[in-house]
């Protein structure tokens, strides 16, 4: 059954996939963890073990501009092979080696036919609770926000 | 794009299993006509030897150029840029190491990287497959290294690659570094070796 689901055309579309590991790679510990555990036992074999690096974050001034070094960040990467050869990738925040792993079979779950119980199960959460986590931010930076009355500077001044 | 679907694993402990193919790769380098067996490697993309591939897996990082040559350049490269993050170059004189599928498939030795006179070790090393290796055979081999002579019988390799070896010779402190591989067998062939017949 696995063999034919892979000859058919993909079930996801690439930008779907990129939204997906951004969402994982930023996914608090215990939402995966919690996912994880309820997940039946499944045969993986690695194709490169989780390992912890920096990667040197680039970035453009207004999106536009001239790149910059913004700085380096910890992230940890693995890449597995589910056993109908689907291959997850992850690239994650900080030093949690499971946090890589879980990402990752995620990841190849997500491009199979159970992708849709994954991203009930766990996309969604995770990113119900990394957009209240934004808005929090955002509203505490908001509550100090001063607004500035100003005369407007004159030309040239 | 690179499909990881085709990719097989590497090391399955990288740190432990490329210091060991590292220190077979040392020994071949400073026993030259020795065969040093890298015994149980992963297991290599169509097209690579399993001690070639063993070898490239130990010594590239992101900071090596490689050259491949035209019959081992198809799933060989996705597979030793994933698994080593090395630069793949098209050009044999800006490659830092250079795996060549078949005696066949060599360039003359002169069209890598030398080295400067400065910087002799800047030069290319070369991982060549030969079909058989035999530490018994027509070639005499005599060197810093080798107490006495050894003998060494690499197929395919013939009397134009000789006189190429006798010219490498000539340019030293420059000239490229060979492994010769075959199987899970390696044999070093540096610069400083003579070959006679």
């Amino acid at each position: 059954m696995h063999g034919a689901m892979q000859l058919a055309a993909p079930m996801f579309q690439e930008s779907e996939r990129r939204e997906w590991m951004g969402l994982l790679a930023r996914a608090p510990l215990q939402l995966l963890e919690a996912w994880a555990a309820r997940q039946p036992q499944r045969a993986v074999s690695w194709l490169r073990r989780p390992e912890t690096g920096l990667v040197m974050v680039r970035a453009r001034t207004g999106g536009t501009g001239a790149q910059f070094n913004l700085g380096e960040m910890t992230i940890t990467r693995c890449a597995l092979k589910l056993e109908g050869a689907t291959s997850g990738v992850a690239y994650v925040q900080g030093r949690s080696a499971r946090k890589a792993e879980i990402a990752a079979l995620a990841d190849a779950l997500l491009q199979t036919a159970e992708g849709a119980a994954v991203r009930r199960e766990l996309v969604a959460p995770v990113r119900a609770r990394l957009e209240a986590e934004a808005a929090r931010q955002r509203a505490k930076a908001h509550a100090t926000k001063v607004e500035f009355f100003t005369l407007a500077r004159e030309a040239g001044g | 794009m690179l499909d990881l679907a085709e990719v097989a694993p590497g090391f399955a402990d990288p740190t432990l299993e490329s210091q060991a193919v590292f220190r077979r790769g040392l020994a071949a380098l400073s026993r030259p006509g020795t065969l040093q067996d890298c015994g149980d490697v992963p297991a290599p993309p169509p097209g690579v030897e399993p001690a070639a591939n063993a070898l490239l897996l130990a010594l590239l990082d992101q900071d090596c150029r490689l050259w491949l040559s035209p019959s081992c350049n198809g799933a060989g490269a996705g597979y030793l840029r994933f698994h080593t993050g090395c630069v793949l170059v098209g050009e044999q004189r800006q490659a830092d190491f250079a795996l060549v599928a078949a005696p066949a498939e060599l360039p003359p030795l002169g069209s890598f990287d030398l080295g400067t006179a400065e910087y002799p070790n800047r030069s290319t090393t070369l991982v060549v497959q030969v079909g058989t290796l035999s530490d018994a055979g027509p070639w005499r081999l005599t060197g810093p290294g080798i107490r006495g002579e050894a003998r060494l019988q690499a197929a395919g390799l013939g009397a134009d690659f000789l006189a190429q070896w006798r010219h490498n010779a000539k340019s030293f402190p420059r000239g490229v570094d060979l492994f010769l591989a075959s199987g899970t067998r390696l044999c070093g062939l540096p610069r400083t070796t003579r070959i006679e017949t």
